[in-house]
């Protein structure tokens, strides 16, 4: 179970891009997750929490996008999706596709940020 | 806490793209291994696979079989014991214990601290045994050649499709324990058409430690892959 170690990772990097930012406030973290990236969704958004624990990150929130698994199907000579990680082969023509295109992302895409400004106000969330 | 991706932040919220991935660190280690690897023209092989699926005893065979004709050494990646490192060292290949502690396997940066005082031209094969694992080791690059997952004849055949990001990681697929093969009534093509389910056409190679039955394919596989690693050196001299 490694989700743990990518959870304090993926905090870690929230948390320098905000000071990079001047210390501004992270409500939240996009993520992209391929299903081929070897992480489980679940367990990662359990140990995000226990990672932000004791952190300014504690109580934000991490919002997975889950990427499908893209390959290239050298028949179709086109992208396609397949429709299942233990069937690695074009949904249309069923040939096999051993190169995938998309699906391995692990990938910090956004920041949901509050400016200090409004912190300092009180404003509640 | 929700799972989807919500298309607006809140309302005194404002996102700012980032665009980063969680495991650069470690992938910018992994490739500068690679090139270093490719510069002192070693062949780097890693092993994955469950605890129990007998890496060590492929290691202790490769390494012995290896040892007469070329340079060899081995990174043993365990969670705690060097009994793994202290059982390889009886190929006289030189090998080298990595304890990780609590972490469920191995990273660039272990491999690279572990490389510090070795001088990679003296090599020929590198061999990177992972920790028994088939979930954690298939998201962190360490710079290897090739990735070997090893299954065993006493595994069920379906495990490729359980596991099926650890097997389209690796490079090779490597049946282990064939001589116990009748014994458990292992069904070989089972097995192939799985792995070909989630890698299809990976290179599958079956054989027995305790044997010997299928070594002189691996090796001559070995050695042809090295072949290509060496000149692919020398051009790049």
């Amino acid at each position: 179970m490694h989700e743990l170690s990518i959870a304090m990772s993926i905090v870690e990097m929230a948390q320098e891009e905000a000071e990079s930012r001047g210390g501004v406030q992270v409500q939240a973290v996009h993520l992209r997750l391929g299903l081929l990236s070897g992480v489980v969704k679940e367990a990662l958004l359990s140990s995000y929490e226990m990672a932000c624990h004791a952190t300014p990150l504690e109580g934000s929130q991490l919002l997975i996008e889950e990427i499908p698994i893209e390959v290239f199907c050298p028949k179709c000579e086109t992208p396609r999706l397949v429709s299942s990680i233990q069937w690695m082969r074009c949904p249309d023509c069923g040939t096999p596709t051993p190169t995938v295109l998309r699906g391995k992302e692990l990938e910090v895409v956004a920041l949901e940020i509050r400016d200090s400004m409004a912190v300092d106000l009180g404003v509640t969330e | 806490m929700s799972g989807g991706m919500s298309a607006e932040p809140r309302p005194e919220a404002r996102l700012v793209e980032v665009r980063k991935n969680v495991l650069k660190q470690n992938d910018v280690l992994a490739r500068a291994l690679r090139e270093r690897f490719h510069e002192a023209g070693v062949l780097v092989v890693s092993l994955v696979s469950s605890p129990g699926s007998g890496k060590t005893a492929f290691l202790e065979k490769t390494l012995t079989l290896l040892h007469s004709r070329y340079k060899v050494a081995a990174l043993v990646g365990d969670l705690a014991t060097e009994n793994d490192a202290a059982r390889l060292a009886r190929s006289q290949a030189p090998v080298k214990q990595i304890i990780t502690g609590t972490v469920c396997h191995l990273e660039a940066a272990m491999v690279r601290d572990a490389l510090a005082d070795w001088d990679l031209r003296q090599l020929d094969f590198l061999f990177i045994e992972n920790v028994g694992n088939l979930v954690c080791p298939s998201s962190y690059d360490l710079g290897e050649d090739l990735r070997f997952v090893l299954l065993s004849v006493t595994e069920g055949e379906d495990k490729p499709l359980k596991y099926p990001t650890i097997f389209n990681s690796a490079d090779v697929a490597i049946i282990t324990k064939a001589d116990l093969a009748a014994a458990v009534e292992f069904d070989e093509a089972a097995v192939i058409r799985n792995i070909h389910a989630v890698r299809p056409g990976m290179e599958i190679l079956k054989l027995s430690a305790k044997t010997g039955e299928g070594m002189a394919e691996l090796l001559q596989f070995l050695e042809s892959r090295r072949t290509h690693v060496r000149s692919a050196a020398a051009v790049n001299r």
